[in-house]
Formats: C-alpha cells, structure tokens, sequence
C-alpha cells in the first residue's frame, strides 16, 4: 500500500473515532471503552497472519504468543462488554 | 481460485471495517448499544474465519487453533466470572493482551527483517517499531493496573530521582528504536529494545495511584489501538489499520474527557500522582471533629424529608450494597421522598463505573443525574447521603488552593441542609486525601459496611410504617 493512501486511512478512521464518541453520555463509557477495546481484538488477524508465516521457532513461539494474547484480547473483551450491555438493555425495559 | 480469494479476502475485511464503526457508533447509544457489540462481533468473527485462507497464511494452521483455543476459553472463563465492580481491572487486563499481541507482532516483522527474510521500506520500520513501543508500553503498564486494581499491589513506590529513572529507560528504548530504524533490526538490538519498553510500560505505572487508574486505563486503552492500527500498516492489513485508529482517536477523546472531569491535566496523572502532594497538604487544613450518628437516627432524617440525594461512590461498590441501595429508594418514594442518584463522572474505578453498577441493580436511568444536572439542587436538599464516595464530594477541591484535588468539579453534597456520610471507618479514601466534608457542621458519619447500613436503614423507614 502507498504511503499517502496509508495517511489519508489513518487521518479518515482518526476523525471517525472522534465523531463516533464525541456525544456519548458518560453512563455508557465504561461500556464503551469495553467495547473499543474489544475492537481492537482485531490485532488476532494480523497475529494468526504472523503465525502462519513464521519458519523459524523464534516466530513460531513470539507468534503463538501472539495469537494466544489477541485472542484473549477479542473473547474477554467481548464477553464483559455484553455483560455490562445486558443490564443497560434490561434498565431499560424497566423504564418503559 | 486464487483470483476468487484475491477478491473475497479484502471484501471480507472491508465489510468488517464498516461493520465496526457501526457497531461502535451504536454503543454510543443505550437503546442500540447491545445491537452494536452484537456487530461488532460479527465483524470479527467475518475478519478471523476469512484470515485462515489469507494467501500469506502457509501453515501452523493447528498450532493457530490451539492458540485461539487457549486464549478464548481463558478469557471467556474469567470473563463470565467477574462481579461487575472488578469490571475494571479485568478491561484493562483484556486490553492488556492486545497491547502485548500488538508489539509481538512488531517483534516477529523485526525479527524477519533481521534475518532479511524480508525487507522494509523506512515507513514500515518506523510503524513497525513505533507499534512496538507503544504495545509493549500498553502491556505492562495494563498488567499493572490490573494488579493494582486487584488489590494484589497496594503500594505505590515512589523514590527520588524516579522520574530521572523513567525518562532514561524511556529515551534508552526510543535510542534503541532509532538504531533499529537506522541500522536495520538486528536481533541483539532488538532483543534489548524490547526489554526496555516493557520496563518502561512498568516503571511509567507503578508510581500512579489506584484514584488516577480511570484514566490510565482510557490512555492504555487508546494505546493498543493505535498499535494495532500501526502493525496493521505493517502487515498491510487495511481491517487492523482502520479500527485501530478507530479505537486510539476514541479511547484518547475519552481519556481527555476525563482527565477534564477530575480537572488535571493528562500529564499530571502521569509524572505527578496525588501520593505524593498530601503528604505536605491534606491535613493541616481539616478542623473540627466528625459527628457520628446512628441507623435509626439517619432513617428517620430521610424518612420525613422532602428530597434526598444520594451519592454512591466505589465503597457502596465493593459492599454490593446497590440492590440495598435501591430497596431503600423504593421505600422512600413510596413515602413521598423526591430520592435521585448523583453520579460524579469519575466515581468507581473507571468513568461511568458507577452506571454499570447501578444498572445492574436496576435503578432507572431518570432518576440518574449527572454532576452539572445535580448540583444546583444542592441548597435545597433535605438529606444528602454519601455513600463511600471520597474525593469526589470533598469541597477541598473548591476551598483548599493548597489541596492536590483544588479546582477538581465536584458535587456539591457540603451545600445541602444536612450531609450522611457512610463509611467504614475514619480512615482517608483511596487517594489518600483528607475529606473536609467529614468535618462540616451539617455532616453526620454513618460507620459501617454499607451493605449493613443499607438493610439498617431499610429496617429502619419500616418501622416507621
């Protein structure tokens, strides 16, 4: 990939992640901030992708490593977020 | 086929990308924000199956398996185990993990580049050592506010010439990273590189205090994604590039709400600390004694009055006292009593802990405030009740220029006509500052378990009838 349209990505996604949160009440931060980081779970793809292209057993070892930590990364990250949601979902219904 | 995947494959990460943003633009709002994660996590499992037949993928297909397995069911394991108020210390240990995955990533690129398996451009190497740094920094510094917030370290040690210590191992890994850039990876160099960043991720978060651990783990937070969004150029991986940046530009938004709503600037937190300024300041101002009152007593203060207050803080939290909490408020409405929750926007160990919390007891969203909605209501308030909150009702932060808390918002619990405060004891609060509200004339202190207390007071507006 050319280098300005790696710029141009970064600069794009950088001023979504602003705008995306900018308005969100502060009850659904914690949430939010569980969320997020789950999304950033997605570093198990480029892990599995160094691990699939490891030779050496200093890759095979740092890779799996790495697959074994993102992939921790993605299920917590997902399961507590969907927790905390849960409740919210159901204070909700409460209210109606 | 080979053209058919050369099509699916990067369709596939798209498709994630923009399923994403979505899904985090929907958390943004409570009646879509399960909807969103339900997204988000469909992109993700779209962007892991389609990686198994990605062109670069050659093999270690079981070992991938096995490492998929071992890490999800760990996680998923202690995930579903959690209580909600150790929520925090677990996010940052999740996060944690990605940091790590993210400047393991970075080592093994180096490691090929070293071996010249395969060669960088100048841009890649700088991302790729950069991501390296910053994932390592997230890393450790994640585990230990994890084990901070764990209560498996309580100190926070602090010593001269620490920050002189920090700096240099600091500039010694940004030295060791130039030389990578420069000289190429050599494995030598890159061995002692990233020794020295994940000293740093440690060095740099051991001397914070567990009251500043909300915005520590908001910046390691936005840390890791940038990381991943910088391996994502690396690897040319446009799914990691974009939710990476994502998730930095948001997670920094939200570290710099809320380094604002305890009104100290990011780098305070980081090089300064409240440990070390209450030594010479808290103290020497709080005058008076406390006055304690009892159960009963409190129970019929609320009972007859018009409108309390009540201010829940992380004491109430690792009570479990919220569906007690709760139960009284029913009561109290049932009598008449204008009863609203007060929540300051760093109460709990992360911000909007306090929410999740009372979510989960089933409080109401309506009867929530926010600091700048509650706080005019103050003066007339019959009974404001503190529940284990600390710092966050100290009228220090408006009173004290000299306190190390002066000019933080705060909610205004001094201003109503009578204060209670439930406590365990008489000790300061995790910040390790003295509360001037203790020693207020309209403040009365309720020692106890809150838990205890809760169901005393509960007992207690019954009797009335």
């Amino acid at each position: 990939m050319e280098g300005w349209v790696a710029l141009y990505i970064f600069m794009l996604a950088a001023f979504t992640g602003v705008e995306v949160i900018s308005r969100v009440p502060s009850i659904l931060h914690t949430p939010l901030m569980s969320g997020s980081n789950f999304i950033h779970g997605i570093v198990l793809v480029g892990a599995m992708v160094i691990l699939g292209m490891a030779d050496t057993s200093a890759e095979i070892i740092v890779g799996f490593i790495a697959v074994v930590l993102a992939a921790g990364n993605v299920v917590g990250g997902y399961v507590v977020t969907e927790r905390m949601l849960e409740m919210f979902s159901s204070t909700g219904r409460k209210k109606e | 086929m080979t053209s058919a995947l050369d099509f699916i494959i990067p369709a596939a990460y798209f498709i994630a990308a923009v399923m994403f943003i979505y899904g985090l633009k929907a958390m943004s709002s409570p009646v879509t924000a399960r909807r969103g994660i339900l997204w988000s996590g469909a992109a993700m499992l779209v962007a892991v199956l389609v990686t198994f037949v990605h062109p670069e993928v050659k093999g270690n297909y079981a070992l991938m398996i096995v490492a998929i397995a071992i890490g999800s069911v760990a996680a998923w394991w202690t995930a579903k185990r959690v209580a909600m108020t150790d929520m925090p210390q677990m996010i940052a240990l999740y996060n944690g993990m990605g940091g790590g995955a993210a400047a393991a990533i970075a080592g093994v690129e180096l490691l090929k580049a070293s071996s010249g398996a395969v060669t960088m451009d100048l841009a890649t190497i700088i991302l790729a050592v950069l991501g390296g740094i910053i994932g390592s920094i997230a890393f450790t510094g994640s585990l230990i506010a994890f084990a901070k917030l764990q209560g498996w370290m309580r100190k926070t040690w602090r010593f001269s010439g620490q920050q002189i210590l920090n700096l240099l191992v600091f500039v010694t890994t940004v030295v060791l990273g130039a030389v990578l850039v420069v000289q190429g990876a050599s494995t030598g160099v890159l061995i002692a590189f990233f020794a020295f960043a994940l000293l740093a991720g440690l060095l740099i978060t051991v001397p914070i205090g567990g009251a500043d651990m909300p915005v520590v783990i908001s910046l390691y937070n936005a840390l890791t994604g940038l990381a991943v969004g910088f391996e994502g150029y690396v690897l040319q991986n446009p799914a990691m590039m974009i939710a990476g940046i994502v998730v930095g530009a948001a997670g920094s938004l939200l570290t710099q709400l809320m380094a604002k709503a305890m009104n100290r600037p990011l780098s305070n937190v980081l090089f300064a600390g409240f440990g070390k300024a209450d030594e010479d300041a808290a103290g020497a101002a709080a005058s008076g004694e406390m006055k304690s009152i009892d159960a009963t007593d409190a129970a019929i203060q609320m009972a007859y009055a018009e409108k309390v207050i009540i201010i829940p803080g992380y004491g109430m939290a690792v009570a479990q006292a919220q569906h007690k909490i709760w139960e009284l408020t029913e009561l109290l409405t049932a009598r008449g009593v204008k009863v609203s929750f007060a929540i300051h926007p760093v109460a709990g160990r992360m911000p909007g802990h306090m929410n999740v919390l009372l979510a989960e007891a089933g409080v109401p969203y309506d009867v929530i405030h926010d600091l700048e909605d509650i706080n005019a209501q103050f003066p007339t308030t019959d009974v404001a009740l503190v529940i284990g909150a600390n710092d966050v009702v100290n009228p220090a932060a408006r009173k004290d220029p000299s306190s190390p808390i002066h000019g933080m918002p705060i909610l205004d619990a001094d201003r109503a006509k009578n204060c209670i405060v439930i406590k365990r004891g008489q000790g300061t609060g995790f910040s390790g500052i003295e509360n001037l509200l203790f020693f207020e004339e309209n403040t009365r202190m309720l020692y106890g378990d809150a838990q205890k207390v809760a169901q005393a007071l509960i007992s207690g507006v019954k009797s009335l009838g």
